[in-house]
C-alpha cells in the first residue's frame, strides 16, 4: 500500500504562501495515491513558470521542460512508452501563449494523457504581466494599464482542438480537483483540465474571496458544479456524429459562462481511438508491449537494399 | 566514344522528368555502368523549369559536369531559357551542349536550325505527340491523349536510348519496375511509348547520328541506386531508431516519408509535428524515455529547433539525432537549392554552452555509416548529434555497393536496468563520474525515478543555483565532448585523400567531396598535383590531425558551398592556421567537377585569395 509520503520529495518549495499551486500539487499527489499508481510508472511533465517546478515536488519521473514545450516532450515520451501514466502541467501563458500551437495540435492527436492548466490570469514568475486568459479590460496589481486584448477561453479552445475530455476545476477545492484529475487520468485519450487558480501575489482581482463571491450582493460562491445542474457532457455513442456535435455545442455554450456564475466539472467527454491505438493499427507489434521494450537494434535492412538494387 | 556521357532532360515541373531520368539511370546500372544523377528544380509545383542531369561512365563518377552531351528538351525553355523574365534563371541549356553533342526536341515546335546559334551540335527533332498517339493506338487509348500526355517524356527516353545505341531491354525492365500491381498496364503503355521513340530515332537519324555510345559492361556485385535521404533513413533503421518527427520542409521531407512508408515492416513511429519546435522536443522526449529518436529538417526548421537543442544539451538527453539538410538561406533563401552555410549555425545554435556532436558525411555511403554512428554517440555520450547534409546530397543519386553492415554494433551506453537499480537504491540521473557520463535510467524502471530540468540542477536533477554545483555540472557536460574527441579515432574524423604531400592541399567538407575528388583528376591531368583534406567531424574537431596535415602543406585552398568559407574559419579558430585561398560558390547550385578544376586553376594561375564560382 503506497502512502502519501511515497509521492513526495524533500525538495524545498519556494512558491508564495497561499499560492494555488499548492492545491494543485496536493491534489495530484492525492489522486496518484488514491489510484495507487506506482511512482516509477508515472511521468510528470511541466513547462516553465511557477507551475513548472511541480515535478520536483512529486516523487515520479519528472520532466521540467521548456517554456511552452511541455506537450511535445510529453508526447514523445508517451509514444516511446505508452505504459506510463503521463501528466503534463503548465501555466496559462505556457500553454495558451507561447505553447498555443502545441496545445491545439496535441488535442488533435488524442494521445492518452492528462494536461493540467494552472489558470491564474497572470505570468507570476516574471512578476505579474497579463496572461492569455486574463479577460479584456482588467488590470491586475502590477500591470501598468488594463489589458486591451481578449482573454482566451481554454475550455472552448480545448473542445475545438479535439481534446476528448474537457473539464474545469478549482485549485482551492482539492476534493473536486482530485475527483476531476482522477476522471481525467482514467479517461483514454487527451484529457484537459483547466484549473482556476489564485495568484495571491499578482492577481488581486480573481482572488479567493472573489471566487467565494464575497463581492456579490448575494454573497454566493461564483463556482458551481455542472454535475449538480443535470448537465451531462458525455457523448453516449461516439459513432453518432450529431450527438457529438450537440455535446460539443452545449459545452462551448457553457464554457462562455463567466462572471457571477462560473461552471466547473466535466464539460465534454467522448471515447474514441487514441493516437497510440491508431499507430498500433499500423504496427500491430506495438500492441504487445511498450515500444521502448522492443528489440529494434538488430533490424535486417537487406530487403531495403535489395529494393534499391 | 563509349561510356562517358552526360545526358540531361529538362522541362516544366510536373512533366515527369524525374521518373524517366531515374529509369534511364537504372537501366545503365543494370548494364554494369555507373551513374551520378542530380536534379535542379524551383520552389513551385507545376510549370517552372527543372532539369535532371545524368552522368554515365564506365568508372564511378562522383560528381557532375557542367556540359551535356545529349539534351532532351520537353519544352522550348529548356533550350532557350527564360529570358523573357525580369530576372532570368537560365539562358537555355543549348549553350551547355558539348561540341558534337545533340538536342532531342519536339519537332512540332518547328524551330529553325539557325535559331540554336550552334553549328557544332546535332539536332534531333522528334514528333513527340504523333509518336505518343501511335503508341496509344496500340492500346486503344489514343482518344484519351490528354490523360497520357505526360508520357512524351518516355518517348524522349526511348529516342535517347536509340541515339546512344543502348540496350533497349534494360530500359524496358526499368520502366516495368516502376509500374507494378494495378499500374502494370500503365507500364506496358510506357514501354510502348519508349519503343516508339527508340524506333523513330533509329529509323530517322540512323546508326551513327550521335557520336557517343553506351555499351553494357560485365556486371560485378549488386549495386544500389540510392540518394542521401534514403541512405540516412536506412542508417536510422539499422541503428535501431524507433521515432522520427518532422515538419514538412524541402529537402528533408523525403527522408521522413521514406521511413513512414516502411513503418509496418520496421515498427518505426513517424510523427508529423505542428512545427519544428515540436518536432525536436517530441524527439527529445522519446530519447529520454529510452527510445532512439531522430528528427529531420533544413535550415528554417533548424532555426526553430535551437531552443529544443539547448534543452537536450543541458538535460543530457541521449539524442535526438538531428539531420540538417542544408539549403540556401537565410530565411527562405533559395528553398530548393543547395548550400553549406549552416556549419557555424549547427556549431553554435542555442544559447549557452553544451556539448554536441556534428558529423558532415561527404557522400551517400557516408550518410549511411555516419547516421549509424550518430545514434551510438547520442546514447553513449548522452548528447544531441547533428548530421550536416544538404540538398545536393539529399537528392543526388549514385550507384554504390550494398552497405556493408559487418561489425556494425549498437552501443546503448550506460543504460541501467531494474536489477542494477535494485542494488543501488539512491539513483542519481546526473551522478558525477570520472568521465562525466552518468548511468542512464528510463521512465518506467522501478528504482530509477529521476528528474530532469532545463534549469541547472544537482545530481538528482533538481534545480540549483549554487555556484559550485554549476561549475561542476558545466565541467561534467563539457568534458563529454573532450572525451568523444579522444575516443573517436582520427580516421573517422578527417580523411586525407591523394598523396600524403602535394604542392596544393584542398580542404573541404560534406557534399563537395565528389566534385573535389573528380576535379583533382583534371588538375593532375593538367600537371597540378593536389591532395584533399576532407573534414568529416565538425565537432569533436580533429584538431591535431588537421594541424599536422595543414602545417606541412605548401598551399591550402578551401572549397566550400558558402559565401564566407565557414570551415576555413573554423580551421583557423581551432588550429591557428589560415587557409591561403578560398574557392566558394553560394548561388544555390552544387560544385561540378569542372568548377573545382577551374576554381583551383584560377588560384594557381593568379594566386587569387578568393574565387567565387557561379554556373547557372
Amino acid at each position: 500500500m503506497l502512502e502519501l509520503k511515497n509521492y513526495r520529495t524533500q525538495v524545498h518549495n519556494d512558491w508564495c504562501p497561499g499560492c494555488g499551486d499548492f492545491g494543485i500539487v496536493n491534489a495530484i499527489q492525492m489522486t496518484l495515491l488514491e489510484m495507487q499508481l506506482e511512482p516509477h510508472r508515472i511521468g510528470l511533465f511541466s513547462g516553465i513558470g511557477c507551475s513548472g517546478k511541480t515535478p520536483h515536488f512529486v516523487n515520479a519521473y519528472g520532466f521540467h521542460t521548456l517554456h511552452g514545450r511541455v506537450l511535445p516532450i510529453a508526447t514523445g515520451a508517451k509514444l516511446a512508452n505508452p505504459s506510463l501514466t503521463v501528466i503534463a502541467v503548465g501555466g496559462d501563458g505556457d500553454g495558451l501563449g507561447i505553447g498555443a500551437g502545441h496545445f491545439v495540435n496535441t488535442g488533435r492527436r488524442n494521445l492518452d494523457f492528462t494536461y493540467v492548466l494552472h489558470d491564474n490570469g497572470v505570468y507570476g514568475l516574471t512578476k505579474g504581466q497579463a496572461s492569455p486568459t486574463l479577460p479584456k479590460g482588467l488590470k491586475t496589481k502590477s500591470m501598468p494599464a488594463p489589458s486591451i486584448v481578449e482573454g482566451i477561453n481554454p475550455i472552448a479552445m480545448a473542445i475545438a482542438s479535439g481534446y476528448t475530455f474537457v473539464a474545469r476545476s478549482y485549485a482551492l477545492d482539492v476534493r473536486h480537483l482530485k475527483a476531476t484529475l482522477r476522471a481525467a487520468i482514467e479517461h483514454r485519450g487527451s484529457a484537459f483540465v483547466d484549473v482556476l487558480q489564485t495568484c495571491p501575489t499578482y492577481n488581486d482581482i480573481n482572488t479567493k474571496e472573489w471566487y467565494a463571491g464575497d463581492d456579490l450582493p448575494s454573497k454566493a460562491p461564483r463556482l458551481y458544479k455542472l454535475e449538480e445542474t443535470g448537465y451531462d457532457g458525455k457523448v453516449a455513442d461516439p459513432t453518432v456524429r450529431d450527438e457529438t456535435n450537440l455535446k460539443k455545442g452545449n459545452a462551448l455554450l457553457k464554457s462562455f459562462e463567466w462572471g457571477e456564475k462560473i461552471p466547473i466539472g466535466v464539460f465534454f467527454k467522448v471515447e474514441v481511438a487514441t493516437f497510440e491505438d491508431q499507430l498500433a493499427n499500423r504496427m500491430p507489434a506495438l500492441k504487445e508491449k511498450p515500444f521502448v521494450e522492443h528489440d529494434i537494434y538488430s533490424r535486417d535492412i537487406s530487403p531495403l537494399l535489395d529494393e534499391l538494387a | 566514344m563509349v561510356n562517358s556521357f552526360t545526358w540531361m532532360i529538362g522541362g516544366p515541373q510536373g512533366s515527369g522528368i524525374n521518373s524517366v531520368a531515374e529509369n534511364f539511370a537504372k537501366a545503365c546500372i543494370r548494364g554494369g555502368l555507373h551513374i551520378f544523377a542530380n536534379i535542379e528544380y524551383h520552389s513551385n509545383i507545376k510549370g517552372e523549369h527543372s532539369y535532371y542531369r545524368l552522368r554515365v561512365d564506365s568508372r564511378e563518377p562522383r560528381s557532375h559536369v557542367d556540359w551535356v552531351d545529349l539534351l532532351v528538351a520537353l519544352d522550348r525553355e529548356t533550350m532557350f531559357g527564360d529570358l523573357n523574365k525580369v530576372h532570368p534563371t537560365h539562358r537555355g541549356h543549348r549553350h551547355e551542349v558539348s561540341p558534337g553533342g545533340g538536342i532531342i526536341y519536339d519537332s512540332s515546335l518547328k524551330l529553325q536550325p539557325e535559331s540554336f546559334g550552334r553549328d557544332d551540335i546535332k539536332l534531333f527533332p522528334v514528333p513527340y505527340m504523333d509518336l505518343l498517339i501511335d503508341a496509344l493506338k496500340e492500346f486503344g487509348k489514343d482518344k484519351e491523349l490528354s490523360k497520357y500526355q505526360v508520357m512524351v517524356n518516355t518517348i524522349a527516353l526511348g529516342a535517347s536510348i536509340g541515339l546512344v545505341d543502348y540496350d533497349f531491354d534494360l530500359a524496358t525492365e526499368a520502366i516495368k519496375e516502376g509500374f507494378t500491381g494495378r499500374k502494370a498496364a500503365l507500364g506496358d503503355l510506357n514501354i510502348s511509348a519508349a519503343r516508339h521513340g527508340y524506333d523513330y530515332a533509329k529509323k530517322m537519324f540512323g546508326q551513327n547520328a550521335f557520336p557517343i555510345k553506351l555499351r553494357k559492361q560485365p556486371l560485378g556485385a549488386k549495386r544500389m541506386m540510392i540518394r542521401g535521404v534514403q541512405a540516412i533513413a536506412i542508417g536510422k533503421l539499422k541503428a535501431g531508431c524507433g521515432f522520427q518527427t518532422y515538419y514538412p520542409i524541402t529537402p528533408a521531407t523525403d527522408e521522413s516519408e521514406y521511413l513512414e512508408s516502411h513503418q509496418p515492416e520496421y515498427n518505426m513511429i513517424v510523427v508529423q509535428a505542428e512545427d519544428e519546435i515540436s518536432a525536436i522536443n517530441m524527439a527529445t522526449g522519446a530519447a529520454h524515455a529510452g527510445l532512439r529518436s531522430s528528427t529531420s529538417t533544413s535550415g528554417p526548421g533548424f532555426s526553430l529547433m535551437a531552443e529544443g537543442l539547448g534543452w537536450a544539451g543541458i538535460t543530457e538527453a541521449p539524442g535526438p539525432v538531428i539531420i540538417l539538410w542544408q539549403r540556401a538561406g537565410p530565411a527562405t533563401g533559395l528553398p530548393t537549392r543547395t548550400e553549406q552555410a549552416d556549419l557555424r549555425f549547427a556549431l553554435h545554435a542555442a544559447h549557452g554552452e553544451f556539448p554536441r556532436i556534428i558529423i558532415a558525411p561527404g557522400d551517400v555511403a557516408e550518410c549511411f555509416y555516419d547516421t549509424f554512428d550518430a545514434f551510438n554517440y547520442a546514447e553513449h555520450y548522452q548528447v544531441p548529434v547533428i548530421i550536416l547534409a544538404d540538398k545536393f546530397l539529399a537528392s543526388t543519386y549514385k550507384d554504390i555497393p550494398l552497405f556493408n553492415t559487418d561489425g556494425m554494433k549498437v552501443d546503448r551506453g550506460d543504460l541501467v536496468q531494474e536489477a542494477d537499480l535494485a542494488k543501488s537504491p539512491d539513483y542519481k540521473r546526473y551522478q558525477f563520474t570520472d568521465l562525466g557520463i552518468s548511468p542512464r535510467a528510463r521512465p518506467g524502471l522501478k528504482g530509477g525515478v529521476f528528474w530532469t530540468t532545463g534549469d541547472e540542477h544537482d545530481e538528482y536533477g533538481h534545480i540549483t543555483e549554487a555556484a559550485d554545483l554549476r561549475v561542476r555540472m558545466m565541467k561534467k557536460r563539457m568534458n563529454k565532448i573532450e572525451l568523444a574527441g579522444q575516443v573517436i579515432p582520427n580516421s573517422k574524423k578527417a580523411i586525407l585523400h591523394g598523396p600524403t604531400s602535394a604542392p596544393i592541399t584542398l580542404v573541404g567538407w560534406g557534399s563537395t567531396k565528389g566534385a573535389i575528388l573528380d576535379g583533382m583528376e583534371d588538375l593532375r591531368a593538367d600537371g597540378i598535383e593536389t591532395n584533399f583534406l576532407q573534414i568529416r567531424y565538425v565537432n569533436p574537431f580533429p584538431t591535431d590531425f588537421v594541424q599536422k596535415v595543414l602545417s606541412s602543406s605548401r598551399r591550402t585552398v578551401a572549397v566550400e558551398n558558402n559565401y564566407s568559407g565557414q570551415m576555413a574559419g573554423l580551421i583557423r579558430e581551432r588550429t591557428g592556421i589560415a587557409i591561403d585561398s578560398k574557392v566558394v560558390k553560394f548561388d544555390g547550385r552544387p560544385f561540378s567537377q569542372n568548377e573545382v578544376y577551374e576554381g583551383v586553376k584560377d588560384v594557381v594561375r593568379d594566386g587569387a585569395k578568393e574565387v567565387t564560382l557561379s554556373h547557372a
